[in-house]
């Protein structure tokens, strides 16, 4: 199909269009053909006219009834034959362009899990949602119509108009007359109308950010009795809409006033200089019928163009859309066999620096030259004021987020060494904040080890303290996350560390893994995880002295270093930020215990 | 779609109107409708509160219990104020179409009038045909301007009213109704439910009542040129109609099916998305491209399905309309030709023909978005339909002046008891004084009831016997501002608003002073944080909400219930994300800063108890332990085996 009916002013439209080419590519055959049928299938709609100006004159005329019966079944033959070729264009593109918009949607998917977290970090779930639904669908749209009905409509109206102008040039000029100016005011019309479209959907944006905000912020609104400066907030921004709404309003108005009236002046007057020529007999009749006929026949193809040129504007946006995310490189691995074989020195952060890739240029860094080494099967907690970056240090070991400084070694090896795939095999992490997919309790635990059995499962479980899904309705086949049962955040919580430690992989990263809970469980875990924590090697970020007591030794961040590393009890005495941490005493009064 | 040229009703020849719409308007607004459903429960920090979502709760499901005729109801309430607009719509629609449909009548009388009187060199019928032509074409352009203006009209002010009701109502239910109904399902109602509607009415509807109305005139007009033929075209509608119905029962079927499809595909893509970090850490990517794939493929099959059943829509029509115009042409020339009928009426009624059946084809299509629209006006009168569980006070009373010179005031339950409305007892009857100016930490294990007793006393659920008193007066009945004068509640989760930070604090009192801001914020702990912010209080934490860590959200929220400075605070798990430092900065300031309020923490972590002066150990809803902390630790009760555990856990 070629792709170059959009008038040349789109220049950059069309290059984003012509992306598409790869997915088009297979379907081709089927895209073309179904265009070739188009423009068959509305070239008939314009025989109609003909067919009728040959009854008209001729059997009607010559009182000829036979020829009147022979004409109708032309009608017939023609309706049914345009009847059938518009659902044959439909027939041949249904499957091939769901089967486009399914692949590009894959490819989409498939991408985006394979892009760093640093890029989600930056990119809301939602805005890669609209393109992989919204987007995707406009495209289908626009493979399925204006892009057959531009090249369709053009050779429709060409047809038209040499029909039009051989029958009888003078009427057909003036009926030619509207085309120019209407051609050109829709597509100024479409500029207008796109940028204030546009300004509507951000102010509905804007008004749905408010509606989730009241409802997802309700118990603050009641709790402090503000739902009137939210319902202020609300009625002034619905208010905003409805005038953007209403000038919105005022454009189709009259820009469909102009499409209505002036082709219908024109074929007034085509009428009424149609029917002086009819008496002077220069005219037949049915050239008269006919010409009025073919004449309401090519309204739709004149006034579509805007229209058309607007969904294909649309199109070569969530055409751009799209491959902005799809353009983002995915992580390579720089997996080298050559490397040394594996010792058991544990895990070894490296004068490891790490800024985000966002952040501006002269900002320090969060991490600076952070020097730590866990001895294998030592569990070491990670301890830090709030903002320090213990959550951040921990990404860095599955390479969530790469280093952007120094290095870590996993028992020798240089993670960026490993596939992304090895190393995520020997980590296992829970996460501060604990997700579900859904999926069974089970599958949600057994994603730490596929390989991984009933025997394994019931041990995490229980390890976790997590053996509340044995009461579940379907024990650990009961479906939790969005679409099944809601678990509280302890819960989940637990369903996360039994998650981590199912593989019993031989490092462990647990980020503040009892948070949410409460005093008796996190006894409980605590004495479980214990035995865990005793053959593998472990970071754990602590907030109290509870968890802490899970390490051996301890690890103070500090501003984006490692200020102090000891057991609990040393840096208790030694280290005044540390015993803030851990106890909330200031210094002095450490000092006087101690 | 930014379709602007779907809102006519004028003839369009051949087949191409249909190809303006894809024939799935319906469909897809339904699909798009769930990405923000599902993002927004992703997002929803209330999603887990721990209450199984079972098949028994009438509130756990989309559409709502609705009293019959509530959908009809609320459409009614909302045009009866616009009564005027909608005849002056209505009459301009009217007139318009008969501007329209006058263009063949006028060709008719061209032909059998206009010609013959030129002949005889008689200029009046053919000026009269002009100026008639030129006054249609005016007329119906300038009616069709008012007409759009007149009917946006209505519908943004019906819009505007439904979205105001819909927010209003939803603030005025309760946080219980709220618990249950889900925030995804609220948003939803509130954006994607009124999008479709705000389709149906800006596009949909004045089409479709457009095509009747011209498919009624041209009826009219047929029947008027000539019975014989105008019952023809009549007769020919009946096919037309069984097939309409045939694929609208048909292609709602497929409608549905697709529309679980697409669900099931954007569920699996916001979650993916939104857990990313462990789907990457536990290799899911490659178990997850399978099972997006097997998805995708469903969508994609009734995708195709839907597209196929529309082809097999207009192919049907299409045969119909066609044969019944080739059926009028040859039984019309027929007539002509033996002398029967005038040319001039055969050639109006082939126009008129044309015409006639070209909407057909987008029948079906608004049919369907209209039962979209439908369905979900009948979610939002569901919703609408839903009583305040906590309602406002017809006599309101005030609160007494303070008894002493301590901000607190004293607390009762008097015989309270608290079951939800569909039946599960949660508290069962108890009673329970809080003097004024007392802290009161509320232990036990999570289901204990605790967040219940705290929900009591904010008045975010009333009592279903008995009621809560706060110095004497029933919390039912105080207006709102005395309340929450009266009572504040922080819980733990601190859900920031778009803002900046300072907002953010204001939000407990809206005429505070950036001094006043800053003084809580210090206060709390919260000031040496929020200055190394990029732009300090005035930070956007949308913009920079990603890293504004848990703790420091709740410091924030700390923040802002010092600045409301209430008679009672309620602290509902608010410290658990807070580390060791940040606690007793909240335990400072509420020793010193809210020193003689009334307080009522609610705490897993036992250091919290210490500045208790009170403690409550509840079980199962009830209150199994009740004194000071010394002497329950000293006691051989829960709460002491609990204390002696976490003790040994700090000191190690």
């Amino acid at each position: 199909m070629p792709r170059t009916d959009a008038p040349p002013k789109d220049l950059s439209a069309v290059r984003s269009l012509m992306r598409l080419w790869p997915y088009v590519r297979p379907v081709r055959t089927r895209l073309a053909s179904a265009a070739f049928v188009a423009v068959v299938a509305s070239c008939l709609g314009l025989v109609f006219p003909l067919v009728l100006k040959w009854i008209v004159d001729g059997p009607v005329a010559d009182r000829d009834t036979g020829g009147v019966w022979l004409g109708a079944f032309m009608l017939l033959g023609l309706g049914i034959a345009e009847a059938v070729l518009f659902g044959l264009r439909r027939w041949l593109v249904a499957r091939p362009l769901a089967g486009v918009e399914a692949a590009m949607r894959t490819d989409l998917y498939r991408h985006l899990q394979r892009l760093p977290v640093a890029f989600h970090d930056r990119w809301a779930s939602g805005q890669l949602l609209s393109r992989g639904t919204t987007d995707l669908m406009l495209l289908r749209m626009f493979l399925a119509f204006p892009l057959t009905f531009l090249l369709v409509n053009a050779v429709t109206i060409l047809a038209g108009f040499i029909i039009l102008l051989q029958q009888q040039w003078s009427l057909g000029l003036v009926l030619l007359a509207p085309v120019v100016p209407l051609v050109i005011l829709c597509s100024l019309f479409e500029t207008k109308y796109s940028k204030i479209t546009r300004l509507s959907q951000d102010q509905v944006g804007d008004l749905t950010t408010v509606v989730e905000e009241s409802v997802l912020g309700i118990r603050i609104i009641k709790g402090f009795g503000r739902h009137r400066s939210q319902a202020r907030a609300f009625r002034e921004l619905s208010q905003k809409l409805r005038g953007t709404e209403l000038y919105k309003a005022r454009l189709l108005a009259s820009i469909w006033a102009l499409i209505m009236t002036l082709p219908e002046v024109a074929i007034g007057a085509a009428l009424v200089l149609g029917t002086v020529q009819v008496a002077d007999g220069g005219l037949s009749a049915g050239t008269l019928v006919a010409f009025l006929s073919t004449a309401l026949a090519l309204r739709w193809p004149v006034e579509s163009i805007g229209f058309l040129i607007a969904i294909s504007q649309d199109a070569a946006t969530a055409t751009t859309r799209y491959f902005e995310v799809l353009d983002v490189a995915e992580e390579t691995d720089t997996a080298t066999t050559g490397e040394a074989a594996p010792d058991s020195s544990g895990l070894v952060f490296d004068g490891v620096e790490f800024h985000y890739p966002d952040a501006a240029p002269d900002a320090p860094p969060v991490l600076a030259r952070i020097d730590l080494h866990i001895r294998s099967g030592e569990t070491m907690a990670l301890v830090g004021a709030t903002g320090s970056g213990k959550t951040t240090l921990t990404a860095l070991v599955p390479r969530l987020h790469e280093i952007t400084g120094g290095r870590i070694t996993l028992d020798g090896q240089d993670i960026t060494l490993l596939s992304r795939e090895q190393l995520r095999e020997l980590v296992s992490v829970a996460f501060e904040e604990p997700t579900l997919f859904s999926a069974s309790v089970g599958e949600n635990v057994l994603m730490g080890d596929a390989g991984a059995d009933d025997e394994a499962l019931r041990r995490a479980l229980s390890v976790a303290q997590a053996e509340f899904v044995h009461g579940l309705p379907a024990g650990t086949s009961t479906q939790v996350g969005e679409q099944g049962l809601s678990l509280s955040g302890g819960q989940r919580q637990r369903l996360a560390l039994a998650r981590a430690v199912v593989g019993q992989p031989r490092f462990l990263v647990l980020d503040d893994p009892l948070s949410a809970l409460d005093v008796h469980t996190e006894a409980l875990v605590e004495a479980a995880l214990r035995q865990v924590l005793e053959s593998t090697t472990a970071l754990v970020v602590a907030h109290r002295p509870s968890t802490v007591m899970l390490a051996d030794r301890v690890a103070l961040l500090s501003e984006g270093r490692i200020t102090a590393v000891g057991t609990h009890h040393e840096l208790l005495r030694s280290n005044a930020e540390y015993a803030w941490l851990m106890s909330g005493a200031d210094a002095n009064a450490v000092e006087e215990n101690a | 779609m930014t379709s602007s040229h779907t809102t006519t009703t004028t003839a369009h020849d051949a087949e191409p109107p249909t190809e303006r719409q894809d024939g799935d308007a319906g469909g897809d607004a339904e699909a798009i409708a769930l990405p923000q459903q599902s993002g927004a429960d992703g997002k929803d920090p209330a999603a887990g509160s721990g209450r199984p979502s079972g098949d028994g709760d009438p509130f756990d499901r989309d559409a709502l219990p609705t009293p019959p005729g509530a959908t009809r109801a609320l459409l009614l309430s909302l045009l009866s104020p616009l009564r005027a607009r909608v005849i002056v719509a209505t009459l301009l629609l009217l007139l318009q179409q008969a501007a329209v449909q006058a263009g063949p009548m006028l060709v008719a009388y061209a032909i059998d009038r206009g010609v013959p009187a030129f002949r005889e060199h008689d200029h009046g019928p053919l000026i009269a045909i002009g100026a008639g032509y030129l006054g249609c074409s005016l007329a119906s352009g300038i009616l069709q301007y008012a007409f759009i203006r007149a009917s946006a009209h209505v519908n943004q002010d019906v819009l505007l009213d439904l979205r105001g009701r819909i927010f209003r109502h939803a603030q005025a239910l309760s946080v219980d109704f709220h618990e249950r109904y889900t925030s995804g399902r609220l948003i939803s109602r509130s954006t994607t439910d009124v999008e479709s509607l705000r389709e149906l009415l800006s596009e949909g509807l004045q089409e479709l009542i457009g095509v009747i109305l011209s498919v009624i005139y041209i009826c009219a007009m047929l029947l008027w040129l000539d019975v014989g033929l105008g019952a023809v075209a009549v007769v020919s509608f009946v096919p037309l109609y069984l097939l309409v119905r045939l694929y609208q029962r048909r292609a709602g079927r497929v409608f549905a099916r697709r529309s679980t499809a697409i669900a099931a595909v954007i569920v699996k893509f916001a979650e993916t998305m939104n857990g990313i970090r462990p789907v990457q850490a536990f290799r899911r990517e490659r178990a997850n491209d399978a099972d997006f794939l097997a998805l995708n493929r469903r969508h994609e099959r009734t995708n195709g399905d839907a597209l196929l059943e529309m082809a097999r829509y207009v192919i049907g029509s299409r045969l119909v309309a066609n044969t019944a115009v080739a059926g009028i042409v040859l039984w019309g020339a027929y007539r002509v030709a033996q002398d029967g009928l005038a040319l001039g009426v055969l050639a109006a009624s082939v126009l008129y023909l044309r015409r006639l059946y070209d909407p057909i084809d987008r029948l079906g299509m608004f049919l369907n978005s209209y039962q979209s629209a439908a369905a979900s006006l009948e979610k939002i009168a569901g919703l609408l339909a839903q009583t305040p569980t906590v309602p406002a006070p017809t006599a309101p009373r005030p609160l007494p002046a303070l008894a002493s010179e301590h901000p607190g005031r004293e607390v009762v339950f008097d015989d309270v008891r608290f079951a939800y409305r569909t039946g599960g007892e949660v508290l069962p009857h108890f009673d329970l004084t809080i003097p004024a100016g007392q802290t009161v930490a509320v232990v036990g294990s999570t289901g204990a009831g605790k967040s219940t007793l705290a929900k009591l006393l904010a008045r975010f659920y009333d009592p279903t016997d008995g009621k809560v008193l706060l110095d004497g007066v029933d919390l039912r009945d105080l207006e709102t501002p005395e309340l929450r004068r009266g009572v504040v509640m922080v819980t733990q989760e601190a859900f920031l608003f778009s803002g900046t930070v300072a907002e953010n604090i204001a939000i407990g009192r809206p005429d505070a002073t950036p001094e006043d801001i800053e003084r809580a914020a210090k206060a709390i702990g919260a000031h040496d944080f929020i200055t190394s912010l990029p732009d300090g209080y005035d930070t956007d934490v949308r913009k920079r909400g990603g890293r504004i860590s848990a703790g420091q959200r709740q410091l924030v929220a700390f923040a802002r219930a010092l600045l409301a400075d209430p008679a009672v605070l309620i602290l509902d798990e608010a410290t658990s994300s807070l580390d060791i430092p940040g606690e007793r900065a909240v335990q400072r300031a509420m020793d010193t800063v809210l020193r003689g309020r009334t307080a009522v923490v609610i705490a897993h972590r036992l250091s919290t108890v210490e500045i208790a002066d009170r403690v409550l150990v509840m079980e199962h809803g009830r209150i199994i332990e009740d004194g000071s902390p010394g002497q329950l630790i000293k006691g051989t009760g829960q709460f002491a085996g609990l204390h002696r555990a976490w003790r040994e856990s700090v000191v190690g």
